[in-house]
């Protein structure tokens, strides 16, 4: 069996400073990509944040400075997710199996706990102001949760190196779908198909930019439903959470609105993932000292990247995560096929 | 019926699911916080000293399972499943309490509208509530092995 990325290559054990400087490096440099959206907001802060990583690299080599890395990192990209408008987990899992030194076991695991734990967190606010909506969400959650199940145990079974070939493709299918999506606010629904009228799937809002009431309601629902059998697999499979793939079924194919659908997939994850984390946890791929820094990393960063998303640019950060992602992409891709990358 | 009276049907097992929602969260997350806090701080003592976790994360899951038994554990069968409950007595297991609480949280809320849902007849709801239920405790069960 192949390794995580070709991480028999390095030493089990690494103690010596310069050792782990070099093991270090391939983050580091994520971290630098990861800063340079904050450099637009504060260039300041970016290369003392560096320095410090850089320092302690060099100098300590303690069990502390894995998840001291892992932690800052996290944050960073919690910040650059919210900017991006795209969910942790999707970053999370190209970027850790890419250039950390765990292996994609435990790095899946880790980032369903991360993107659940985000929808948990998300979940009551979002249900509680009507945008996520339970009638909509409950029979797609039960057909994603499902597949999760099984998208889990293939990815489970299957040899890393075939996983992590496919999640290197997974990764540039979505920057593909990124570039070529087009998202609607208000898509037109003329008629609810039948299946929604009989599931009564339909609501009303208050757009707070007008104040306007809205009436929502869905059509395609058997295709969209379909479709979540896809999305399932791939999130139980790769760990990736789901919200690149559930946005794009419920606005631009069932028609939900664009708030409905981002807070409805938000919602969305906090079922599919479950089923899949379980799978995971039971299996052993759950190591808390990698968990518990990603998962507070990725909250803080979510809570600043709300704040700066006032200040900052949308289109200009949405940029950086889709460089980001082909990076990560790329480097997943070629690992998988066990060929030369640049870092 | 009225598209109002539509939406606002549902409502109610939405903001009792919201309620039961944040309560788990905020357990789980709080939970896994102290834990945590345990374990770093040395308080307890983990199963896996501290300074050899990383000897083992690069493994795949198998293989760290029965390196960490051998060199740590030195269980019959590494701890795979809800064994974990049995070694609570460990700093670094103590964290999966919190773990289980945020991967349980999603039942409890289901089976918080079940009885809203009972009350109102709405049988396609119910089903698919009570499919959910089983679905998601298959998967926290731990029957369901895979092997690479």
């Amino acid at each position: 069996m192949r390794g995580s990325g070709g991480l028999e290559r390095w030493p089990r054990v690494i103690r010596t400073g310069s050792l782990f400087a070099v093991k270090l490096g391939a983050p580091l440099l994520m971290l630098s990509i990861l800063l340079t959206p904050l450099a637009a907001v504060a260039s300041n802060e970016a290369p003392a944040a560096t320095e410090v990583l850089t320092s302690a690299a060099a100098e300590a080599v303690s069990w502390w400075v894995w998840p001291l890395v892992l932690l800052v990192v996290t944050f960073l990209m919690g910040i650059v997710a919210v900017l991006g408008g795209v969910g942790g987990g999707v970053l999370f899992v190209p970027i850790i199996s890419g250039f950390f030194p765990f292996h994609l076991d435990f790095v899946r695991g880790c980032g369903l706990l991360v993107a659940l734990s985000g929808a948990l967190a998300a979940g009551p606010g979002l249900l509680k102001a009507n945008l996520a909506s339970l009638r909509l969400a409950i029979p797609s959650a039960l057909i994603a949760s499902s597949c999760a199940i099984i998208g889990a145990m293939v990815g489970l079974a299957l040899p890393t190196h075939i996983i992590q070939t496919a999640l290197g493709a997974t990764i540039l299918g979505i920057v593909v779908l990124m570039l070529m999506a087009r998202k609607s606010a208000m898509p037109e629904v003329r008629r609810a198909d039948n299946l929604s009228s009989a599931l009564r799937i339909c609501g009303v809002y208050t757009e707070e930019s007008t104040g306007e009431q809205i009436n929502w309601k869905v059509h395609r629902t058997p295709i969209g439903l379909v479709l979540f059998i896809a999305v399932g697999v791939m999130a139980g499979m790769f760990g990736l959470g789901a919200g690149w793939a559930n946005v794009p079924v419920l606005n631009l194919l069932m028609g939900a609105p664009l708030k409905i659908s981002v807070a409805t997939s938000k919602f969305l994850l906090s079922i599919t993932d479950t089923s899949a984390a379980w799978i995971y946890l039971n299996q052993g791929c759950v190591i808390p000292m990698m968990v518990v820094p990603s998962l507070v990393g990725i909250m803080l960063g979510s809570f600043i990247g709300v704040r700066i998303l006032r200040v900052a640019k949308p289109a200009f950060v949405r940029w950086i995560v889709i460089v980001l992602l082909l990076f990560a992409g790329a480097k997943a891709l070629t690992k998988g096929l066990g060929l030369p990358f640049i870092v | 019926m009225s598209f109002e009276a539509l939406t606002q049907e549902g409502q109610t097992e939405q903001l009792l699911y919201a309620k039961v929602l944040q309560i788990g969260m905020y357990a789980g997350l709080v939970i896994l916080f102290i834990t945590f806090g345990l374990y770093v701080s040395g308080i307890m003592a983990p199963a896996v000293p501290l300074d050899q976790v990383s000897n083992y994360w690069h493994l795949g899951v198998h293989e760290y399972l029965e390196t960490v038994n051998q060199n740590h554990w030195h269980l019959d069968h590494p701890p795979t499943g809800w064994a974990w409950l049995t070694m609570l007595g460990r700093s670094d297991f103590l964290n999966f309490i919190g773990i289980a609480i945020l991967g349980g949280v999603t039942i409890i809320c289901y089976l918080a509208i079940i009885p809203t849902l009972v009350r109102k007849k709405d049988n396609a709801y119910l089903a698919m509530a009570l499919l959910e239920v089983l679905v998601l405790t298959l998967a926290a069960s731990g029957i369901l092995a895979v092997g690479h």
